[in-house]
């Protein structure tokens, strides 16, 4: 469904060159659920534009939706839904207006295209405000709205950019409802881009996390997560001195990493946690040294990505909220 | 004939909203208005004007200026739908980019024509004379030179689209300069000659000339042509960069 190969784009900030997105090799097939995980500036948006027509790359091919999107960009914009990071409606038209205009844009004659605004209107809740104008809606009405705007023509493959930032949990979550449930109806490839990490891990069915403009890994959330994070055990011990022990004995476990000691708390990573525990519980008490409590964390995307990157995903958020 | 029925569906969209909301049309032509009933009354006898009631004169310049101040804001409404996001979302649909453009210049074109009449019908209870094939042929006229400004503004928004104040800053620059430089408020031909030889190489005043021409039913005053000239000029190079920075809005 997405195929692109090399696919590169760079801006001119004054008289340095910033690439944006780099050599971008991504094969989603028809079907899958994937979301482009990363901080922002990392290159989501930008890569988005370039596969759904906004923005040519600087190098590189992109096929989306079988069309290559430089040679046939109408063929992609026939197959694609977009939905952008801003509101798909003019603040000014009324909701039910944009859904027949957006209908007429791909080509639907007019009395199909009102049924179509119809049955979108009822299948995301938004019958009641047919006639308002689109800048009267809430934050949780506009996004659905935007998600109507963008199914209109039953694309094959939907792209989502960001599309639960601003929301509150509720109407997070209510917007996923509405999404998984037209996938599960139409059998639609999505691609979306987040930097939530919780949406990532617990929407999407395969997840690619990019920075600076790279896919640094790709895989379901699940074996993410296994692989290159591992559960977080932690034990906390009577004193310092055993501490230090603790740590000398977590060590030796095969698949510790990351092993620290802080004050009377130990830490370490592991693969399969909840099995490694009781063994190391009863080493510990081998060698004389008494664990007080002992816990197994698992891991979340962030981990992921501080173990690939060193930095943390979160430590963006707070700067990025607002922009 | 897909550019065609595609500028029939923008053109659609971007008239609802007036046709609901008739009102805006009014807000739309507030300056013009406010010289018209301020500024208007203070010619009668200023020498170059003409024997006739001073309406006879002013008008046809006012509805230039409807043109001017009017259209020339159109890129106003594609800078908001530039930043919202409406924008965006019809440039992924395989709508023709032309009619983009096109679609929205046309409602442009109706609104100033609509605003047109209705100055002519507030005049005509005042001692202004109407010619109805001259005036028909002025708004003809009127809207050959709305098509270019409209299509100028919607370019320059669009290349503006990344810092909206440049579309002010670029319009605004232009726009009183572009006016008084016409002859639209006061007869240029006392001028100094540095300041006749600015008007004479600006496109509107040939434009207003052949107005006031039109307007008093000379349809052969030999500055109708040039007016044509002048208007058919702006609106083929309007359209060409217009359609231009469509394009290259997207892919």
């Amino acid at each position: 469904m997405i195929h692109t190969r090399g696919l590169t784009r760079s801006f001119r900030v004054g008289k340095e060159t910033v690439e944006a997105v780099r050599d971008l090799d991504i094969d989603v097939e028809k079907g899958e659920l994937v979301a482009f995980l990363g901080p922002n500036g990392a290159g989501k948006s930008t890569s988005l534009r370039m596969l759904t027509t906004l923005l040519p790359p600087s190098a590189g091919t992109a096929t989306v939706a079988g069309c290559d999107v430089l040679a046939d960009p109408a063929g992609t914009r026939r197959r694609i839904g977009y939905i952008g990071q801003g509101n798909g409606a003019g603040d000014n038209f009324r909701v039910r207006d944009e859904l027949v205009t957006q209908g007429r844009c791909h080509g639907l004659p007019r009395t199909e295209s009102r049924r179509r605004a119809d049955e979108l209107l009822a299948a995301l809740n938004l019958e009641t405000l047919a006639k308002r104008p689109a800048g009267t809606l809430s934050g949780g009405q506009r996004r659905r709205l935007d998600i109507a705007l963008g199914l209109v023509h039953r694309p094959e493959l939907l792209f989502l950019d960001e599309p639960s930032t601003g929301l509150d949990p509720q109407n997070r979550a209510n917007l996923w409802e509405h999404i998984l449930r037209l996938r599960e109806e139409s059998g639609m490839t999505i691609f979306l881009t987040t930097h939530y990490l919780d949406e990532a891990d617990s929407m999407a069915e395969r997840v690619m996390i990019i920075d600076h403009g790279r896919v640094i890994a790709d895989d379901t959330p699940e074996r993410l997560k296994a692989d290159l994070a591992g559960d977080r055990v932690t034990i906390t011990v009577g004193d310092e001195p055993d501490a230090t022990r603790a740590a000398g004995i977590a060590g030796r476990i095969p698949t510790a990493h990351e092993v620290t000691a802080e004050a009377t708390t130990v830490s370490l990573r592991v693969t399969r946690g909840d099995a490694v525990l009781p063994d190391f519980l009863r080493s510990l008490d081998a060698a004389g040294v008494k664990a007080l409590t002992a816990e197994v964390g698992r891991p979340t995307l962030d981990d992921v990505f501080l173990s690939l990157t060193g930095r943390s995903l979160r430590e963006n958020d707070p700067a990025s909220e607002g922009a | 004939m897909k550019t065609l029925s595609d500028t029939g569906v923008v053109f659609t969209r971007e008239i609802r909203p007036e046709l609901r909301n008739p009102l805006g049309l009014v807000f739309g032509m507030i300056q013009p208005l406010v010289f018209l009933a301020l500024f208007g009354p203070l010619l009668a006898g200023t020498p170059g004007v003409g024997q006739a009631s001073p309406w006879q004169w002013f008008v046809p310049g006012v509805v230039v200026m409807l043109g001017l101040f009017g259209t020339a804001s159109a890129g106003y409404y594609l800078l908001v739908e530039g930043g919202g996001g409406s924008l965006e979302r019809m440039l992924v649909t395989p709508l023709s980019r032309t009619a983009m453009l096109i679609g929205r210049t046309m409602k442009e074109i109706v609104t100033l024509l609509a605003q047109a009449v209705l100055i002519i019908a507030v005049v005509l209870p005042l001692g202004f004379r109407l010619h109805p094939a001259g005036a028909l042929a002025g708004l003809l006229l009127l809207t050959v030179l709305g098509v270019g400004l409209g299509s100028l503004s919607f370019a320059l928004a669009l290349a503006a689209r990344r810092q909206p104040s440049i579309f002010y800053g670029v319009q605004q620059t232009l726009l009183f300069p572009l006016v008084l430089l016409s002859g639209v408020l006061l007869p240029m031909d006392d001028a100094p000659s540095w300041l006749y030889g600015m008007a004479r190489a600006n496109p509107v005043t040939y434009v207003v000339e052949a107005e006031r021409a039109l307007f008093a039913g000379d349809l052969s005053h030999p500055s109708v042509p040039y007016g044509v000239l002048a208007a058919v000029t702006v609106a083929l190079v309007g359209l060409a960069v217009g359609t231009r920075g469509m394009r290259r809005a997207s892919l």
